[in-house]
């Protein structure tokens, strides 16, 4: 079990180290570099779709990773350099999506679902809760009714 | 009142199940990205013609509607799709421009020496340069150009004869008459 473990914790953190980026890529500035690596982790490969361009080993991958230093390079900001790939790729290389009126129901729609759904349990809840105080008590004709079946039924 | 409340949730179902119909019909190629550069002007590029000493470039090509196809000899799709540009090339007689897109030159030229060549000039795009500014994300991609310099309609993957009959020529003859 331990052995397992053991093997589990180092496959996982395989794959946390294995990064695309390659060395040749690098920027020799550590400050530009890191924020090339904080801007490739937010675009989108769009080769694979589901990695981002520092993580992705395909071709435009890396084409895009050049781009995006080249422009640090020139001294561009991060947001114009996300800007600039936006502009040739749409927003689809976001990962994180914007907020923008097209995606309102993709930010907004499940806490709305939720808040409808809880809204309509604690109406449930608190109906429930109440009916019981609702039904008026047994006249005393009912009440001899009642003893009179229970002791029926129990004799 | 009540009874429509209790509809609310075969009315969500339906709304989501009418979503999911429409969205994930097989038909619908989820990997197509629409392209944001519909209606823009295309990026300007410059490129060192194939095998010829006249430059692929923008300005030169404006005054006329034109289409423009991103190819690359190592590109599967593209051998798929070659045979249809060859006929767009002789019997439409559509001016088509080619990009070789990441590819040597030599085996660019190589390709077009054994199976034709569709285009009226070709250039170069060996780094992806001017393919990363048109926003290409996988060869062969084509894009309608009008007089302007506007891009009119982008195909990804290799065109096919429905594609070209119903949409290609059509956007021509329209782009044309304009």
């Amino acid at each position: 079990m331990r052995r397992f473990l053991l093997l589990l914790a180092m496959l996982l953190l395989t794959t946390v180290a294995a990064r695309a980026v390659e060395p040749a890529e690098r920027l020799a500035d550590p400050a530009l570099e890191s924020r090339a690596r904080a801007i490739g982790s937010q675009l989108r490969c769009l080769v694979c779709q589901n990695e981002s361009i520092d993580e992705s080993g395909a071709d435009l991958a890396h084409d895009i990773r050049m781009f995006v230093r080249e422009r640090l390079t020139a001294g561009n900001t991060n947001a114009a350099v996300i800007q600039a790939v936006v502009d040739r790729y749409g927003a689809f290389v976001l990962l994180k999506p914007p907020v923008e009126p097209a995606t309102y129901v993709l930010w907004y729609g499940p806490p709305a679902l939720l808040a409808i759904g809880l809204l309509g349990t604690l109406v449930w809840l608190k109906r429930r809760q109440s009916a019981p105080a609702e039904t008026t008590p047994l006249s005393a004709d009912e009440t001899r009714r009642l003893d009179g079946l229970i002791r029926g039924n129990d004799a | 009142m009540k009874r429509l409340f209790y509809l609310l949730p075969l009315v969500l179902f339906l709304g989501l199940a009418g979503y999911f119909l429409v969205a994930l019909r097989p038909a619908r190629d989820v990997r197509e990205l629409p392209s944001v550069m519909i209606d823009k002007p295309a990026p300007s590029f410059d490129l060192a013609g194939l095998d010829d000493p006249k430059p692929l470039a923008l300005d030169a090509l404006k005054g006329h509607p034109f289409v423009l196809n991103f190819f690359a000899s190592w590109c599967v799709p593209c051998r798929v799709e070659h045979p249809l540009l060859m006929r767009l090339a002789s019997e439409n007689h559509i001016p088509l421009y080619g990009i070789a897109y990441k590819d040597k030159p030599a085996d660019s030229s190589r390709l077009l020496a054994s199976f034709g060549d569709p285009y009226r000039q070709v250039g170069i795009d060996q780094d992806g340069r001017v393919g990363l500014d048109f926003g290409v994300y996988g060869v062969p991609e084509t894009y309608v150009i009008d007089s302007k310099g506007v891009i009119q309609k982008r195909f990804v993957g290799p065109l096919t004869a429905e594609s070209v009959e119903k949409e290609l020529l059509p956007l021509l003859k329209q782009l044309d008459r304009s």
